[in-house]
């Protein structure tokens, strides 16, 4: 098993690698003057630009830049805004906010996503099962944002049961809402999957073997069948954790979050490229890592699944 | 045995009950028609019964002929601002009323099917071919290329969506593309680069699968080039899962498009979009709620009917479920 | 209307396991399939029952509904009785039924690899029947669980019983099936087809092992196949099925020297011989009918070679041909004279 994840860290070196050029590419390898619009409205003086291209590489070829840059990353320097912030300050008072925020997001749709499949499995046809089938199927058409407008319009501005935007200090009952949007498409996968999961399950060979055997109903359902339906389940939690992690630009976006998701998209499009670069490579990174622990969760789950 | 008349008579007895000795249905049809049956027609067949294909089949065709035939629906200029009716509430004259500059929501809600549809079809459509050609280059090469590929795969894989897309558009935005073809190729191209990876896992996973089933072998034995097993007997039996996907992938682009139009990084003027429409009627919301209503009720259609063709397509062509 | 194989009345008790005249329908969206049309059969203690007919015939539809695991809808139990120990089950609470279920009767299956809960070690699986069936504590069960891995042969049981199922052999998984099966200590085994998936050599291994389990503990054993060969070693009678209907009741020798009905002789005239090597093979001409359309009269008449035309409409039923020989065709006893 240490060998699997051995190997499994060092392929992740290359792509990590490869995806972080690829932005930071993107990124600084803009045609056009990166300095446009930051002296106002006139054109940048040449100290200024001498000053800014060496601070930032800009005289080296984009692989010196990214490898000195990946480089600085690593001792943790993650620059600064062209105005002077600290990044990586910025990124660690933003960052805890949209972790905060994935969590809930997770919680919410596990919980509901949860119990909506459970039920509808076990149960079968029904009228539960069509509400729920037909719920989960706007949840999976509805853009996130329309969803998250929408649920602003009517309980923050319309029935005022919410404040629509959420404080600087987002606490975790602000984000219960927010969460709940952002959540709102997984959790009708979760639900979607785990009513399937155990449709199947529920016709299968061990099962049948389970009631040979006179174990009592309720053991057969809670032990045998959940235990098997929930493995595919538990391991798009994971990975959804991952996801949502990589930042909820949209959701932040409408409800006001200071989020990561708002950082870097303030950077894009004031061209902060070093505010950019360096929140993907983290997200890129936890990723990668949260990837690697499901494929390892699901080894644990599914004695089937040993990895050497 | 028994005497001869006897055995006629049992003839004659078994004769009369041939209707007893039961055919199988596929075997009588191939009777029938000379041809048998293939997963294809077996999967039309079941869909052609299902209600939930055949409504959202007809949305996607009424859709489809809103997009081409924009005219026949309405007479109005989606782009022609007329400040005097700014905010009106629907009315006889303009069926959903008219924006804030004066524009007619209807004719542009109209007109916006074009271009949505283009997105969601060329996104497909491009995802589909890039990701498939890799996906079954590294599903049957196997070796060094799969694993090349699947690298590469998981680099793009990586990019979070949004941000890849904004990076991406914001890209081309500032390189000065302009116009609304263009714009519509930046904004089809982008959706594609980032979602490709997961076409390829599902055409190579599929490849692999089929790579390993014995006809496959036996064509290999009997010197078959590799060319020929990949279109003759690798590429039919891949095409379900892909197929699916693509139906699915086709809704959530077009609702893709419109979370990065109103972000305001997808189309823009003149390229008419449900998604700009709706950021347009952000601040509008309680005052002109038309501006939000229609607009976000086209698209939540469109995206479902897709949405739904591609859960009934899935559930026609699996074979576990008949 | 119903055949049984046994003569009852000579003796006093009633035998263990009993079916009565058993009709089960299943409501399918395309009718109503005549699964199982009065079928009846009994085992006693130490006796080995072998019940033979091909894919459809009935006969794991019987021995689920014996066992009451059947999916109740689509299936229904539309007449008959399952007497254990003379206790008519069909009529009991279904807290009785659990309890008769492993304890009472036991079954086991064909493909263990399915059977068997992939993600629980197979100690777990025999065990915790123990813990919550008997009671037993998790050292009690461990501790037995290894027994009866020991039982069925299974070497380093202690080891094995930690391991999960796809970590054995097909033959070793199987062993291990019928260990869980027997922890109960049931009076009657049925083993649903339990060598079908496995080679020809791991087969009469475990054949011989559900033999002398058989014999140790005096246990009824109900083999289900349609394997004409694993059956002549084992069984002591045999009941061959047809679309849901005994056909013919025999002990084994006097069932292949003289088969009784002519869908027997026909299997037993399909099966390959090396002495007819390079001949073609015989075969049943036709396919068993559809369970939505069974043919009146006898069912096997479109297929059979000696029908008349009596058995298009009358359906036989049991002619006795001697001490515990039925055969359900009009012209049984001139078949087995013919032969």
């Amino acid at each position: 098993m240490s060998r699997y994840v051995l190997r499994r860290l060092l392929q992740l070196v290359p792509v990590f690698i490869g995806t972080t050029f690829l932005i930071y590419l993107l990124v600084w390898s803009i045609p056009g003057n990166p300095f446009a619009g930051m002296c106002g409205e006139r054109p940048c003086p040449d100290s200024f630009i001498a000053m800014m291209t060496d601070k930032y590489n800009l005289d080296d070829s984009i692989f010196v830049q990214y490898f000195k840059y990946m480089g600085n990353l690593l001792t943790g320097d993650f620059g600064e805004t062209f105005s002077g912030l600290d990044v990586g300050e910025l990124i660690s008072l933003r960052y805890p906010v949209s972790v905060r925020l994935a969590l809930v997001a997770v919680a919410i749709e596990a919980v509901i996503g949860l119990v909506a499949g459970i039920v509808t499995g076990l149960r079968g046809r029904g009228f539960l099962d069509n509400l729920v089938l037909v719920s989960t199927l706007f949840l999976i058409a509805l853009p996130t944002f329309v969803t998250g407008f929408v649920i602003q319009i009517l309980l923050g501005f319309q029935w005022e049961i919410m404040t629509p935007t959420v404080s600087s200090e987002a606490t975790w009952s602000e984000l219960i809402i927010p969460g709940f949007v952002l959540g709102s498409l997984s959790m009708a996968y979760v639900s979607r999957l785990t009513r399937t999961s155990i449709a199947e399950n529920k016709r299968s060979d061990f099962i049948r073997t389970a009631r040979a055997k006179g174990l009592p109903p309720s053991r057969i359902t809670w032990v045998h069948l959940l235990r098997n339906s929930l493995i595919p389940v538990i391991t798009f939690l994971g990975t959804d954790i991952g996801t949502l992690m990589g930042g909820a630009i949209v959701t932040e976006g409408i409800f006001g979050i200071n989020g990561i998701g708002r950082l870097v998209y303030d950077g894009i499009l004031s061209k902060e490229g070093v505010v950019v670069t360096g929140v993907v490579v983290l997200l890129v990174l936890v990723f990668l890592v949260v990837n690697l622990i499901i494929d390892l969760l699901y080894a644990v789950l599914d004695p089937r699944i040993r990895y050497d | 045995m028994t005497d001869p008349t006897t055995a006629a008579a049992g003839t004659t007895a078994t004769q009369d009950s041939q209707s007893y000795v039961v055919v199988p249905e596929h075997i009588e049809d191939a009777v029938k028609t000379g041809r048998p049956r293939s997963l294809a027609s077996d999967a039309w067949r079941d869909l052609r019964r299902r209600p939930l294909f055949i409504i959202a089949g007809v949305v996607i065709l009424l859709l489809v002929v809103v997009a081409v035939f924009p005219g026949w629906f309405t007479s109005a200029d989606p782009n022609l601002k007329d400040l005097a009716h700014t905010r009106e509430p629907p009315s006889a004259d303009a069926w959903f009323g008219y924006d804030l500059q004066g524009r007619d929501v209807y004719a542009r809600v109209i007109y916006g099917t074009r271009w949505s549809l283009l997105v969601g079809v060329g996104a497909a459509v491009l995802t589909v071919l890039l990701g498939s050609v890799l996906g079954i280059l590294a599903g049957f090469a196997g070796g060094w290329v799969d694993g090349l590929l699947s690298r590469v795969g998981e680099i793009f894989f990586g990019l979070p969506f949004v941000l890849g897309a904004i990076v991406i558009l914001t890209l081309f935005r500032n390189a000065g593309v302009g116009g609304a073809v263009p714009i519509v190729g930046v904004v089809v191209l982008s959706l594609a680069v980032l979602s490709w990876p997961v076409a390829m896992r599902i055409m190579r996973s599929a490849a692999i699968a089929a790579k390993q089933q014995d006809y496959v072998k036996a064509a290999r034995a009997l010197g078959a080039r590799p060319a020929r097993i990949v279109f003759r007997h690798l590429l039919p039996n891949c095409l379900a899962p892909v197929l699916v996907y693509a139906t699915i992938a086709l809704g959530a682009f077009i609702g893709a498009e419109a979370t990065l139009s109103f972000l305001g990084i997808g189309l823009r003027d003149p390229a008419v979009s449900w998604g700009v429409m709706i950021a347009d009627s952000r601040n509008f919301v309680r005052v002109a709620p038309h501006m939000l209503l229609f607009p976000a009720g086209f698209l939540t259609v469109t995206v479902l009917a897709f949405v739904m063709l591609g859960d009934a397509v899935r559930e026609a062509l699996d074979p576990k479920l008949r | 209307m119903t055949m049984s194989s046994g003569e009852a009345g000579l003796l006093s008790e009633p035998p263990l396991l009993e079916v009565d005249g058993l009709f089960v329908e299943f409501r399918t969206r395309d009718g109503v399939a005549r699964v199982l049309n009065g079928v009846s059969y009994t085992v006693d203690a130490g006796e080995t029952l072998a019940v033979l007919g091909e894919s459809g015939s009935g006969k794991s539809v019987t021995a689920q509904a014996i066992m009451g695991i059947l999916d109740v809808p689509p299936a229904v139990v539309t007449g008959g009785e399952i007497r254990y120990r003379g206790e008519n089950l069909l009529a009991a609470s279904e807290e009785r039924r659990t309890e008769v279920r492993a304890q009472g009767i036991a079954m086991i299956f064909q493909d263990a690899l399915s059977a068997l809960n992939p993600v629980f070690t197979v100690g777990f699986q025999i065990e915790e029947q123990l813990r919550v069936r008997l009671g037993m504590t998790r050292k009690e069960a461990r501790a037995r669980a290894v027994e009866l891995l020991d039982l069925v042969r299974i070497p380093h049981a202690t080891r094995r019983v930690r391991q999960y199922p796809h970590e054995f052999s097909g033959g070793m998984r199987q062993r291990a099936m019928i260990a869980m099966s027997l922890a109960l200590d049931p009076d009657v085994l049925i083993a649903d087809e339990p060598t079908t998936a496995l080679d020809v050599t791991v087969q009469a291994q475990i054949m011989d092992l559900l033999a002398e389990i058989q014999a140790e503990r005096r246990m009824g054993l109900i083999l289900i196949t349609h394997d004409l060969g694993v059956v002549a070693e084992v069984a002591d009678r045999i009941s061959v099925m047809y679309a849901g209907r005994i056909v013919e009741h025999a002990d084994a020798p006097s069932l292949y020297r003289r088969p009784g009905h002519p869908y027997t002789a026909a299997l037993m005239d399909s099966l390959p011989r090396l002495d007819l090597k390079g001949a073609e093979l015989n075969t049943i001409k036709g396919l068993p009918p559809s369970l939505l359309n069974i043919p009146p009269g006898c069912p096997f008449h479109p297929r059979c070679l000696m029908a008349q035309d009596l058995c298009r409409t009358d359906v036989p039923t049991g002619h006795r041909l001697g001490l515990g020989r039925t055969s359900a065709c009009h012209f049984a006893e001139e078949l087995v004279r013919s032969v």
